[in-house]
């Protein structure tokens, strides 16, 4: 199939959609199938948002929305281009995606079979046929979200992870996401489904970055849905080039007395926007969200995250950082609903960040939307220079200035990594910040 | 060691210093005094090197080098220390790390190899002992949540760290109460040696009953308008500083 028609972004999904079609050899009447011609459908109606809808008022994809990607891309990626992109002391089961797609031969599953079903996302319809009929596309939104759509119609891989009812998993799982553009321009869509039983437990990473110089669009859709008392972490940390597009969206579904922890780390993309979704429809339901975004150049770096209270008693605790460098832009967007039913709710959401220059400059919008009357809710948002005073202090004690700098931004980022409990994302991210930290020129 | 002659600074169009002289040698203790307003704080900040000044006029010399052409980081790394007024709190830096960063910046300024941990640890409890600080106090971050009086410890133990040739202090005094002011005194005393100098900076004589001065000078509108020995300051502390304002006022009439 050819990919690349010199034509606008829509248009070519929309040609290479039916040309999909046309392979599926009469499993067009399967559900998911059914469900994908409906997300198309939907995708074609709504198109690429523009800055006139509210929700992308500050991040405008109409550059991307003009380009053409090859989204059926090879790769020649092999072992051999591992130490490119080095992960330190990487072990657990680690999952490898080359342009979106599963890659067996890199990859490795540790956890026993009992615990942790891992499936590639392409086979998982034939292999866990349960888990994709009850849960996929049941929660993200690809009615009223383009991405989510479009990511809904076309992805072609991914991986659904299912961990069994009342198992801690000790090992993490780690999915690397790999854009390989060393030949030409990629487009990739990824969609993930992770399914958390009963009182089980685990560690889950989204590693995503590129290789090559090439223009990447990558779109991802992760679904999570934790079943009563289950508790997962969850990390995703984004190095990509700066000719990168990536859109990506979470949706998390939580049960009763269930813990969600989420952290979002972007080091480097060239436009990233990421919505992070939780509904907790329980009670007595934990959920953390943290985001640190250090973007520099012309980066552009937007997170939204919504948090929909259902039930009573639940707590939501968030906290985004940003230090933004260069001209670079940044945005957060925190929703918190709180509905009629949710008494008793704790909500709280803090967005900080530190401008290092004139010319970065961050959005930021809370928005709280409270139905029912006993509750706690909370939210600040700050956007500050570098602390000038603090700066002198280190300095009259013999730091050089660059360095007083590196330290007081350092420690600024320090409590969304220190937090992370896959030793090997922990590391490669401190390392990484250390590095992009450092190079601030004063 | 220190020679400043007819320094002029101003914040923006004020001019706050105008024209400043005065000697320190090794070993000495000069007692800057004045009221509100003279220029005290000034003084230590632009021997500090805060950049919110503009030296319109004068040089300070320290130890043959020029001392307004360094950067604040290199006037510490030459022997200079300042203690804040106002301390700042610096938030997910530790004490411990902070001044671990601090001295071996310092030495390699100065060409010399870095502490390694064992070196460091060492000099550390010396020094906390010395001036009596809480070592769990120096495992938090950097002055955050500290009372008054810990801040200020903390500056003395960071000056005892650091090892400085001229420790400038700036109204160390202010804030404490008698039992914090006697501590962080002793502090300072056991700093004390035939080449190590200080500037102690005070609107009050009550600090110089702890820390007794060589030399004590009156700032005003600027200026030093008079020196003396440590009975100036008890002579300060009798009559105020009106009779020294109306002096120099009746001067500036004149």
């Amino acid at each position: 199939m050819s990919s690349i028609h010199n034509t606008d972004l829509k248009s070519q999904l929309i040609a290479d959609f039916q040309t999909l079609q046309l392979q599926l050899n009469g499993k067009s009447l399967l559900p998911i199938n059914q469900l994908r011609s409906e997300a198309m459908n939907n995708f074609e109606k709504l198109g690429f948002p523009t800055i006139r809808h509210e929700e992308w008022k500050y991040s405008n994809v109409s550059a991307l929305a003009k380009q053409n990607f090859n989204f059926q891309a090879g790769s020649d990626f092999s072992n051999k281009d591992l130490k490119e992109i080095h992960l330190p002391h990487l072990k657990g089961n680690v999952l490898y995606f080359i342009n979106g797609v599963f890659h067996a031969e890199l990859s490795h599953i540790e956890s026993p079979g009992d615990y942790l079903k891992v499936v590639p996302f392409a086979e998982a319809q034939e292999q866990m046929p349960e888990v994709i009929d009850q849960y996929f596309a049941r929660y993200a939104d690809y009615k009223n979200d383009a991405f989510t759509a479009l990511n809904t119609a076309m992805a072609k891989d991914g991986v659904v992870v299912h961990i069994a009812d009342n198992k801690t998993l000790e090992e993490p799982v780690i999915l690397r996401f790999i854009g390989d553009t060393r030949k030409e321009d990629v487009g990739s869509q990824v969609r993930n489904l992770i399914v958390v039983g009963k009182n089980a437990e685990v560690k889950i990473a989204e590693a995503y970055r590129t290789i090559g110089d090439n223009k990447y669009f990558i779109n991802t859709v992760t679904e999570f849905v934790l079943f009563e008392d289950a508790r997962a972490d969850y990390y995703k940390v984004q190095n990509e080039s700066d000719k990168t597009h990536h859109i990506g969206t979470t949706q998390v579904y939580q049960k009763d007395r269930s813990y969600f922890y989420a952290a979002t780390v972007t080091v480097n993309g060239g436009f990233v926007r990421n919505n992070l979704n939780i509904v907790l429809d329980g009670e007595h339901i934990e959920s953390h969200m943290y985001g640190l975004y250090v973007p520099t150049g012309k980066q552009h770096i937007d997170n939204h995250t919504l948090v929909d209270h259902r039930k009573p008693n639940c707590q939501s605790n968030e906290l985004y950082k940003g230090i933004l460098m260069d001209k670079s832009t940044g945005v957060f967007n925190g929703k918190i609903f709180v509905q009629q039913d949710a008494q008793k709710t704790n909500a709280y959401q803090n967005c900080r960040n530190v401008v290092t220059t004139d010319e970065a400059t961050m959005n930021t919008k809370p928005q709280l939307e409270i139905w029912a009357d006993d509750v706690k809710c909370s939210h600040g948002t700050t956007t500050g220079k570098l602390n000038d005073e603090a700066i002198f202090y280190m300095q009259s004690r013999g730091i050089p200035k660059k360095e007083a700098i590196r330290l007081q931004l350092l420690a600024f980022a320090e409590d969304v990594v220190s937090q992370i409990k896959i030793d090997s994302i922990k590391e490669y991210l401190e390392g990484l910040i250390v590095d992009k930290l450092g190079s601030l020129g004063k | 060691m220190l020679t400043i002659s007819n320094l002029h600074a101003r914040i923006e169009e004020k001019e706050i210093l105008r024209g400043i002289n005065f000697e320190v040698k090794p070993g000495e203790v000069h007692a800057i005094m004045g009221p509100n307003g003279s220029g005290k704080s000034t003084l230590a900040s632009v021997l500090a090197g805060r950049e919110d000044y503009e030296i319109t006029n004068g040089t300070v010399d320290f130890n043959g080098k020029d001392l307004l052409d360094m950067s604040p980081e290199e006037r510490a790394a030459e022997g200079i220390f300042l203690a804040f007024q106002y301390p700042v709190e610096i938030p997910g830096v530790t004490t411990v790390n902070f001044l671990k960063t601090a001295i071996n910046e310092i030495r390699k300024y100065n060409g010399q190899e870095s502490l390694d941990a064992a070196q460091f640890l060492k000099r550390m409890k010396e020094k906390a002992k010395l001036v009596k600080i809480d070592d769990t106090l120096l495992r938090r971050s950097l002055n955050e949540g500290f009372s008054g009086g810990e801040k200020k410890r903390n500056e003395i133990f960071q000056m005892a760290m650091l090892e400085p040739q001229l420790c400038i202090l700036d109204e160390t005094d202010s804030g404490l109460d008698i039992d914090a002011l006697r501590v962080v005194a002793e502090g300072v005393n056991k700093l004390r040696d035939e080449n190590r100098s200080f500037i102690v900076v005070t609107h009050y004589q009550r600090l110089l009953d702890y820390i007794v001065p060589d030399f004590v000078h009156v700032l005003y509108k600027g200026r030093i308008v008079k020196s003396g020995t440590k009975e100036l300051a008890l002579e300060l502390e009798e009559k105020g500083y009106d009779w020294i304002k109306a002096e120099v006022d009746s001067l500036e009439v004149a």
